[in-house]
């Protein structure tokens, strides 16, 4: 926003430019629906088209660009139409024209098709129509699905299209009907009470393509709100585009922007199953190769407790032990010899200085009697005559005794 | 296995899986599971690969009555 000092004298377009900002940034004037009269409307070659939207007590400067005509799908404009048109409001600076710079166009009739479309609405509302209690869920998975629409139309080929790639599973049902014209609004009531009775259809889809307001009005009608409203099927709507609303709308368990987003709204989509029924089978896979690991890991204690149970595996183990054995006892057998044989030498040499040779050695003898071998200790022992045999060292001396 | 519906091999399918996820059972049960488990998947694969949308119209006959005729 400009900021506009009040004492300093501003130029025009100072002011003109001030004055565009303040239009171009009120929330309301950005985008705007005005209803009035056409009036000296003109088209330049350059394929703009400039008129006035006027009623009884303003007027209102429009102009309809060529790239904006060519998007919207308004109807050619003449004067003393009665139209609703929608855009922003801004100054063209350079004229000084204050206009509606319009972006599109609603042809309403004579103007009192908007009014009755206000009124009913007003009335249907109040008698609670609309309630959003009243509105009924829509089945999960629908096995028959009604649609009430025109057979020849695009919009039933592009909702066949959708269920076929979706939802192969169901069945649909058509009750024809026509959908624009005097006698539409009493077909759609027809046909949509001709589902109800035949009662096989789990949701029905009322709807059409898009068109204008006039095309649409069909589901403007009263007729066709109060056989929606007394369907025991729940009612999808999909009428006409995204931004078209129609009383219908209003009264279905579910508006759906277009017709191909009724028939998206009506069904699930089954790429969702298969993608479950694939998890379903990697699942399966992991788990059944999870009971596999287990089962071998089992297997392998066993086989290692089996292994060690193993007569050949014990007999091996033994051998080792009566191996370890037999070593340890040799070793036991050396030191106890070893021993043994420094006892033995020590005895051995206690009794070699015992022994009576070497008293003999010294110079004692061993004395023996002859006639009885005794061995004489004492003079007691011997009587004069006796023989005797002396025994020193290095022989034996025979002796008597004297 | 060819009369089984969608619904119900579907059903049977995430049943097959749970029983396996529990786990604790002898590996021959565990086996059967997971073949009967697969057999159904492809079972409900080949419904929904040959699903064909069927379309009829609705109209009174002569006698009154609704009748329901192919479409297309």
């Amino acid at each position: 926003m400009l900021f506009l000092d009040a004492r300093s004298i501003v130029s025009v377009t100072q002011v003109s430019r001030y004055m565009k900002e303040v239009l171009e940034t009120d929330e309301l004037l950005r985008d705007i629906w005005v209803r009035g009269e056409v009036s000296g409307c003109k088209t330049y070659p350059s394929g703009h088209c400039y008129f006035t939207l006027k009623d009884d007590e303003a007027q209102l400067p429009c102009v309809f660009f060529k790239h904006a005509r060519q998007r919207s799908s308004a109807p050619a404009l003449r004067d003393g139409m009665a139209i609703a048109a929608n855009g922003r409001i801004s100054l063209y600076e350079r004229d000084g024209k204050l206009q509606l710079y319009v972006e599109c166009v609603e042809s309403l009739g004579d103007g009192a098709l908007f009014l009755r479309f206000e009124q009913l609405k007003n009335r249907l509302e109040a008698e609670g129509l609309f309630d959003r209690e009243r509105k009924r869920s829509l089945p999960s998975q629908p096995s028959v699905i009604g649609i009430v629409t025109s057979p020849q139309a695009a919009a039933l080929r592009d909702m066949l299209r959708v269920l076929r790639t979706r939802y192969p599973l169901a069945r649909v049902i058509l009750s024809p009907a026509l959908v624009q014209g005097a006698e539409a609004p009493l077909a759609i009531a027809n046909a949509l009470d001709l589902l109800n009775e035949h009662g096989e259809a789990e949701v029905i889809i009322v709807g059409r393509g898009g068109g204008s307001i006039e095309e649409l009005w069909a589901f403007n009608e009263e007729v066709v709100a109060r056989a929606i409203a007394r369907s025991r099927i729940p009612v999808i709507s999909g009428v006409g585009h995204e931004t078209d609303f129609t009383i219908a709308d209003f009264v279905a368990d579910y508006r759906a922007s277009t017709p191909t987003a009724a028939a998206t709204a009506a069904v699930p989509d089954i790429a969702d199953w298969q993608a479950e029924i694939h998890a379903y089978q990697i699942d399966l896979s992991s788990l059944i190769e999870g009971y596999f690991s287990e089962k071998r890991e089992e297997l392998a204690l066993v086989a290692r407790d089996l292994q060690r149970l193993n007569p050949q595996f014990q007999l091996d183990r033994l051998r080792q032990r009566l191996d370890d054995t037999t070593a340890l006892m040799q070793t036991y057998m050396e030191h106890i010899l070893t021993l043994r044989g420094e006892r033995l030498r020590g005895a051995a040499m206690q009794l070699h200085a015992l022994s009576p040779l070497l008293t003999v050695a010294r110079g004692y003898a061993v004395v023996r009697r002859d006639a009885d071998q005794h061995i004489i200790t004492s003079v007691q022992q011997v009587q004069p005559g006796d023989d005797l045999t002396i025994q020193v060292t290095d022989g034996h001396i025979h002796a008597k005794v004297q | 296995m060819e009369t089984v519906s969608f619904e119900e091999a579907f059903a049977q399918l995430e049943a097959a899986v749970a029983a396996l996820q529990d786990g604790h059972m002898p590996l021959e049960r565990a086996l059967q599971y997971y073949e009967e488990g697969m057999r159904l998947a492809q079972h409900c694969n080949e419904l929904l690969q040959q699903a064909e949308l069927r379309v009829q119209q609705l109209h009174v006959s002569a006698s009154g009555e609704l009748e329901t005729t192919p479409f297309e």
